[in-house]
């Protein structure tokens, strides 16, 4: 029976460490293939404690199925009467202390990397010439999008977070209307957008996402913020520093103009969009609607949709279909189909990659 | 239970709150109760600190200028006292001295409701200065916080105005001893929640 | 059941349902009200399943959705899980400590009442097509911003619910400690009676939280207050705080009375006494008593900053020291006893490496920064549906197969209860185990569709199938309780041969006196002790036959939550309409006039004579039913 049981012991340890390594999801959004330093921490301490209470579960599925097997009452005859027993202290302290130990073999670093993670002081450090040493991304969450704000480099984006690879970067979070939740499972742990004060947190990119399968980390809004909760998306892009550099200025030259990839289009847009939407790429955000000034670069349409023109005219006719609760009104009426056509082709060309 | 069988100061027991099972209950389930109240006044209270003098932009008001603390000292001052009269009540229904406790009982509830008449005065000064429940955090945490206390002082008022006059001619018996002795524990809770508003909300609003 | 009582038309017997103040029957209306939610709360979550079959379906809209999994939560905690809960502790704990009733009657009626008729409001909600939708934890910001009624009807209805759940709660707490028979010390308590002995305790302390929480949320939308609206001064975080200072205590609420049941479960079918009983009733008390330090690591991600985290992180684990002390103890009790394998002990079997895994993930989050990851994906889901259905529903299931006897006098099918079993425990871990997944590939939770090509299609899958056996499963109890009604085959005092506490030395049913005299208790599992020493009836008694003292039933606990049932409507619509005000006063006025008509009128009870009592037990003894 013994014999049997190691068997069995055996063979339900190599399932569940089968499906845990089959299970490891897809690289863009898995927490289990953790591109980041804070990622990578966070896994450890998943490894940890899976281990523990893999441990934990042994034990007492160990004792439970030797119980079930030995003492049931078909083995033991119908009028046997078992031993009324009250306890034993001894097993009682072995049952106390061996958790307590397990517990604090998991609570040491769970303290450790608590304040590691939490570790957001760096944030205020500044070199000699009044500059931030460390890049900050003003993050706002709003009803289904997120904005992007580099405040020292005096740029504003929408939807695609684009930062440089190999560096702590520390991030402002707070939410415009209803709170949110930011989280970029590859790379890190989630941190809340509330709506009355700022949450600073930071995050480490080791890899650059041109590999992955869209070229895109995926990120999430984590709390529940209305309908359109699960539609609320965005995308990571990480390039190396001298990239980033480059992006950055791109950027920052959109504020002299963008590329016109179809004037008719840009007219129906400064008609029509630029109430809400800027594409300029330089100065702060707080603009009612996403900034544009990279669109033709995004990975998606509205957080989600495929980036192509057909998707792009289909959310400009119509917001509130595609994703229920958003602020954007509805320009079904409002266009014809040969000024969306124009806009889209405008749209897509908003590029500062080239 | 025999609400008719009479009793002497000589046969009455000397917890007659306790006397039956139901009393016993009553009781017991009432401090239970109280129990209760008080987590419900520490989460008042605990919003009422994190929402003090908070409001919307260029918000005029805060607790330095709003308090009259005289008004509130008199206020205190009759709400103490009620509760000393209500101990002269119990003492009396101890010795069964039924007419005595019937006196000192009215005598709390005129004290209990000169107290919310003043407090009635001093929300609706507060309200005539623009500091209205709707006018910020700060107004809505104070207006909760200290009204459930008005609020409970008016259900103890209603209550022990019922006990009197439906017993009035029936005298004391052991099923309405542990009806007013419930009362003075619900009387005295009151007042001391309302020690801790004159402290918490009065004094270090003030002071503090 | 005498013969009077079964010649009565439909009408009477209503009446008699809706007057009573009988323990027993209120019992058994909780496990109605309590089984109807259920279904209810079930078929939102199939719906739920549904939706997620596969990707980017649009079954419901994202609207409905949101409405479903807030109606779904919100059902199954407050209206299924905890009113079928304390239908057992009505129903059984006045018989294991010897008690005839409750502390108070009348107010154990009030509590169903309030509870029945705040669930219905919660629901009309439906009718209204203006659902709440922020979740059932409604965070604030959200909850304030839902636009129409919806969250009215969370606020307002769990208000009403709540109530009768406090009154509920001390009415357990004053039994406990005032109505024991002679000799049943606190240690001598059977563990359920314990279990829910602590559980009161902790709805008295954390039910008062709610109720303020969900005034501060019924001011903010219906009475211009500014609690949560941050513009003006309010502060959103609050919210959380008071929603998890109750919401973290609930969860042991729910669970320790499962454990209670389980508890008896496991000692009844190894024939043995609860291993380490003082040990396990320590744990009980410290787990109530840790439940209360917890609350913040459901807020780990809110930024409360790494001491306050750090700080929750460690007392969060400290739980897990007295739960592994209750399961080792159970597995203690089955060794060394002689198993049988019925449907409770089967479910109670099934429990124990469904909860291990519930509590080890559970551990797993209280690592904050590891539930950083964790938080709010599916990880979470999983995690919480392990614990509440592993242990919460498993034990709701086992007691219904335990006691039914016990209640109703007849036994629900061993064979399909078993197939029940199957279904549902299979289901269960069918539809939850691989959500664990789920959440480590990045799945957040309460999402409402998601797209291809995030590799969440087949496990998505997977749960939702596993939901239909769960569905099966239960389908197959409906069956089972008709059937076992319609046979209607007659059971004795201790249908399961092995009863060891006093329920099981009293007829199936008990009489509404419960004992015809007050049992002596002479220790732990006394009526084991008295069968031991070949008393077969299990009983010694403390007092002679004499008069026994019940109370009148009476309509004003319905009149009363109807009251405030009027009364929140009033409150929902006074700021459109002109009828909103004078409704919400005159619900208040009503209520308030049918407790003072209570209070006026004198109800000191009535007594069953020595007589009567005593034809009973000949007849019993006669072994005819009526």
């Amino acid at each position: 029976m013994m014999k049997g049981l190691k068997k069995w012991r055996l063979f339900s340890l190599l399932a569940v460490l089968t499906v845990f390594l089959a299970g490891c999801g897809q690289e863009e959004l898995s927490t289990l293939l953790p591109a980041g330093q804070v990622g990578k921490d966070q896994f450890k301490l998943l490894m940890l404690a899976s281990g523990i209470m893999l441990f934990v579960i042994l034990v007492v599925v160990a004792i439970y199925v030797v119980a079930l097997i030995r003492f049931r009452r078909s083995k033991l005859g119908e009028d046997f009467i078992p031993e009324q027993v009250e306890g034993s202290h001894k097993l009682e302290l072995v049952w106390t202390i061996i958790p307590i130990i397990l517990i604090i073999i998991l609570a040491v670093p769970t303290v450790y990397y608590t304040y590691k993670l939490g570790d957001v002081k760096a944030m205020e450090e500044v070199t000699d010439d009044g500059k931030a040493k460390h890049l900050v991304v003003d993050v706002t969450a709003k009803l289904y999008w997120w904005e992007f704000e580099y405040p020292e480099l005096g740029i504003v984006t929408a939807q695609e977070l684009v930062v440089p690879t190999k560096e702590k970067i520390y991030f402002n979070l707070k939410a415009a209307d209803v709170k949110h939740s930011f989280w970029i499972p590859a790379i890190g742990g989630k941190m809340d957008t509330n709506v009355e004060n700022l949450n600073k947190f930071y995050l480490t990119f080791d890899k650059e996402s041109e590999g992955l399968k869209d070229g895109v980390f995926y990120g999430k809004c984590a709390e529940l913020c209305g309908p359109s909760h699960s539609l609320m998306d965005f995308k990571v892009k990480t390039l190396p520093r001298d990239e980033f550099n480059a992006w950055a200025k791109n950027m920052k030259a959109t504020e002299d103009g963008n590329n016109v990839a179809n004037a008719a289009g840009e007219e129906v847009f400064k008609q029509s969009c630029i109430g809400c939407h800027a594409t300029s790429g330089a100065g702060e955000g707080g603009t009612q609607g996403p900034n544009l000034a990279s669109f033709g670069d995004r990975n998606r349409v509205a957080g989600f949709l495929k980036h192509n023109e057909e998707d792009l005219k289909e959310w400009i006719k119509n917001p509130q279909k595609v994703k229920p609760g958003n602020t954007m009104p509805s320009f079904e009426n409002q266009l014809s189909e040969q000024e969306l056509d124009d806009l889209a082709e405008y749209l897509l060309g908003l590029s500062v990659e080239q | 239970m025999d609400l008719n069988k009479k009793f002497t100061p000589e046969t009455w027991p000397e917890h007659p709150e306790r006397a039956t099972l139901e009393g016993k209950n009553k009781f017991v389930g009432f401090w239970l109760f109280l129990g209760g109240e008080t987590i419900l006044f520490a989460t008042l209270f605990a919003t009422y600190m994190a929402l003090k003098n908070k409001g919307p932009s260029g918000f005029g008001f805060s607790t330095q200028e709003l308090y009259q603390l005289p008004l509130v000292f008199v206020m205190t001052l009759l709400l103490l006292t009620s509760s000393l009269t209500s101990v002269y009540a119990m003492h009396h229904m101890k010795n069964y001295n039924f007419k005595k406790m019937q006196l000192w009982l009215a005598i709390t509830a005129i004290l209990g409701l000169c107290f919310l008449g003043l407090e009635v005065y001093e929300f609706n000064h507060y309200v005539h200065e623009g500091f209205t429940f709707g006018n910020s955090a700060f107004s809505s945490s104070f207006f909760t916080l200290v009204g459930t206390h008005g609020f409970h002082v008016a259900v103890g008022l209603v209550w022990i105005t019922l006990l009197i006059f439906r017993n009035a001619k029936r005298g004391l018996n052991l099923y309405n001893a542990s009806k007013y002795y419930t009362f003075s524990l619900y009387w005295h809770f009151i007042d001391v929640v309302w020690v801790f508003i004159f402290t918490v909300v009065y004094l270090m609003g003030v002071i503090g | 059941m005498s013969s009077v009582a079964q010649k009565r038309g439909f009408g009477a017997a209503l009446w008699d349902w809706m007057t009573t103040v009988d323990h027993k029957k209120i019992g058994i209306l909780y496990l109605i009200g309590g089984g109807f939610f259920f279904v209810v709360g079930g078929i939102e979550a199939m719906i739920i399943r549904l939706q997620l079959l596969k990707p980017n379906n649009d079954l419901v809209s994202a609207g409905l959705f949101n409405d479903l999994i807030t109606m779904h939560g919100t059902t199954m905690i407050f209206l299924a899980a905890m009113p079928i809960l304390f239908g057992f502790m009505n129903y059984i704990m006045p018989l294991q400590i010897g008690a005839r009733d409750v502390a108070f009657p009348f107010i154990n009626s009030l509590g169903f009442w309030m509870f029945f008729l705040g669930g219905v409001f919660l629901n009309v909600s439906w009718f209204f097509g203006q659902v709440p939708d922020a979740g059932w934890t409604s965070y604030a910001s959200l909850s304030l911003a839902s636009p129409g009624h919806g969250i009215d009807f969370y606020a307002i209805g769990l208000q009403i619910a709540g109530g009768g759940t406090l009154m509920g709660g001390i009415n357990f707490l004053v039994t406990i400690i005032n109505m024991r028979a002679p000799g049943m010390t606190y240690m001598r308590m059977p563990l359920f009676t314990w279990t829910t002995f602590v559980a009161s305790a902790m709805i008295l302390f954390a039910f008062p939280p709610l109720t303020v929480g969900l005034f501060f949320l019924t001011f903010d939308r219906m009475f211009d207050a500014n609690f949560f609206d941050h513009q003006m001064g309010g502060n959103t975080i609050i919210w959380e705080h008071i929603f998890w200072i109750f919401g973290h205590p609930e969860v042991y609420i729910l669970i320790l009375p499962a454990f209670g049941i389980f508890s008896e479960i496991f000692s009844i079918f190894s024939r043995k006494r609860l291993f380490g009983y003082p040990a396990m009733v320590f744990a009980t008390v410290l787990i109530g008593f840790l439940g209360f330090m917890v609350w913040a690591h459901h807020m780990f991600t809110v930024g409360l900053g790494p001491t306050a985290n750090a700080i929750f992180a460690v007392a969060t684990m400290a739980i897990a020291v007295p739960t592994g002390v209750k399961i080792f103890n159970w597995l203690l009790t089955i060794w060394g006893g002689s198993i049988s394998v019925t449907t409770p002990m089967l479910y109670a079997l099934g429990f124990i490496p469904s909860f291990v895994m519930g509590g080890v993930t559970g551990v797993m989050q209280g690592a904050a920064p590891l539930d950083y990851q964790l938080h709010d994906s599916y990880f979470i889901v999983a995690h919480f549906h392990y614990v509440i259905v592993g242990g919460v529903v498993l034990a709701i299931l086992a007691g219904v197969h335990l006691y039914w006897p016990k209640m109703f006098g007849t036994m629900l099918s061993e064979t399909l209860g078993k197939i029940t079993f199957v279904f549902f425990f299979v289901g269960f871990h069918c539809t939850f185990l691989i959500q664990h997944w789920l959440g480590f590939w990045g799945m957040p939770r309460r999402v409402w569709t998601y797209m291809d090509g995030q590799g969440w299609n087949t496990a998505n899958m997977i749960s939702s199938f596993g939901a239909l056996l769960m569905a099966i499963g239960v389908i197959v109890l409906v069956i089972n309780i008709i059937m076992t009604t319609v046979k209607n085959v007659r059971v004795g005092n201790d249908p399961w041969g092995d009863g060891r506490t006093l329920e099981w030395a009293i007829p199936s049913p008990p009489p509404f006196y419960n004992f015809t005299q007050t049992p002596l208790v002479r220790g732990l599992d006394t009526v084991w002790i008295e069968k031991q020493e070949g008393n077969a009836t299990g009983l010694t008694f403390a007092e002679p036959v004499t008069d026994i003292h019940m109370p009148h039933g009476s309509i004003i606990p319905f009149f009363m939550s109807v009251g405030l049932f009027i009364a929140g409507f009033g409150a929902m619509f006074h700021q459109e309409t002109s009828w909103g005000l004078p409704l919400l006063i005159f619900g208040l006025a009503w209520t308030f006039v049918a407790m003072a008509m209570r209070s006026l009128k004198d109800d000191l009870g009535y007594h069953v004579t020595k007589e009567e009592i005593q034809r009973d037990v000949n007849n019993a003894s006669k072994g005819g039913q009526n």
